[in-house]
């Protein structure tokens, strides 16, 4: 059995629940691959200045990813205050606004504290939600995992909330679930479908199949892929682990016991 | 097309693009900045002075000494 339902965020419907980025790839070639075998029809992109000189012999990364199969997300990423992110979404939707790809009117809105950790800076996220929400945007918030500043997010109509499992690109997977778990109980209280995912940190197929055995919607990465010693697998196996993860979550796991209980009967034994 | 006049010394002015002061001629438009960098429109997105110029308006905006401009387009990222 498959996991056909997709994942409704806003107004986009994604068919797989695996959301995979773009960077660090060593080739937009392999990146364009690993795409495909991750099964994904979303991707992260990020928004920099466009070289004056050297350019690539005239290469963008558009071109390494057909419009009529993924929807773009662009990032605020490198952004340190909520008005650095609103430039940069505006820049976003501005570049993707009638070019032929989907993703023009939603940002993952990421608001960084320090280059060290990486982790999201929660006063300017929350300034950066607000203002881009008024402005139009449906809002996926990169945060911590804070079930208060999730729940704060909700409430000022982030379109989902996308806790870290550990710091980007560290590969320490879902550090701690149990936060992952609350957040889940109480964002989805009033509305179970409300888009809860996990966006970095994972490292290996177990991080999301983890993650996606908690009851997340989704899993975001990017380094565990183009970062793998073979990235093509790699896709391979987080495509396969968010499914696995999703049906498994779906199926309901048997409670943990601390004693033995015998699969085999107990009647009938020869030895009785 | 003025974009040979963009060589000649006809009224030079600086700019500044993508944090580079530039000398550009005096009046180039948005668009005939991006040909002389030969960057494709459909691909970018232009802010003049922190405002955005949409893609509509590259032929029509002139540009005046000093204008800070951005050059931004898509690059890889998480």
């Amino acid at each position: 059995m498959m996991d056909n339902n997709g994942l409704k965020i806003g107004s986009y419907t994604l068919t797989s629940r695996l959301i995979v980025g773009t960077g660090k790839y060593t080739s937009l070639e392999l990146m364009r691959d690993c795409h495909a075998a991750s099964g994904s029809n979303c991707v992260t992109v990020a928004v920099r200045r466009e070289r004056l000189v050297d350019k690539t012999s005239g290469r963008n990364i558009l071109d390494f990813i057909d419009p009529e199969k993924y929807i773009l997300l662009p990032n605020t990423a490198g952004c340190f205050t909520a008005e650095e992110v609103v430039r940069v979404a505006r820049l976003g939707r501005e570049m993707l606004t009638d070019s032929g790809f989907r993703g023009a009117d939603w940002v993952k809105l990421e608001c960084l504290g320090d280059t060290r950790t990486l982790l999201p800076e929660p006063v300017g996220t929350l300034q950066a939600l607000k203002t881009l929400v008024a402005d139009g945007f449906q809002v996926l918030v990169y945060c911590s995992d804070d079930v208060m500043l999730c729940k704060r997010l909700q409430d000022e109509g982030a379109a989902a909330i996308m806790p870290a499992g550990s710091p980007i690109g560290s590969g320490q997977g879902v550090l701690n679930p149990n936060a992952i778990r609350i957040i889940l109980e109480q964002l989805k209280e009033k509305n179970p479908d409300y888009p809860v995912i996990v966006d970095a940190g994972v490292g290996t197929a177990s991080d999301v199949s983890l993650a996606m055995e908690l009851g997340v919607d989704g899993v975001l990465l990017n380094t565990a892929i183009a970062g793998a010693k073979a990235p093509l697998q790699m896709a391979k196996a987080m495509g396969l682990a968010t499914q696995s993860g999703r049906l498994a979550f779906e199926a309901g796991r048997i409670p943990r016991k601390l004693y033995a209980t015998a699969s085999s009967p107990w009647e009938g034994r020869i030895n009785a | 097309m003025l974009s040979h006049v963009f060589y000649g010394k006809i009224n030079p002015m600086e700019v500044v693009v993508n944090g580079q002061i530039k000398q550009v001629v005096d009046g180039i438009s948005v668009q005939e900045l991006l040909d002389q960098f030969q960057i494709k429109p459909i691909r970018v997105a232009v802010e003049r002075n922190r405002e955005i110029v949409t893609r509509k308006k590259f032929s029509a905006t002139r540009l005046t000494a000093g204008d800070q401009i951005e050059i931004v387009t898509f690059v890889g990222g998480g």
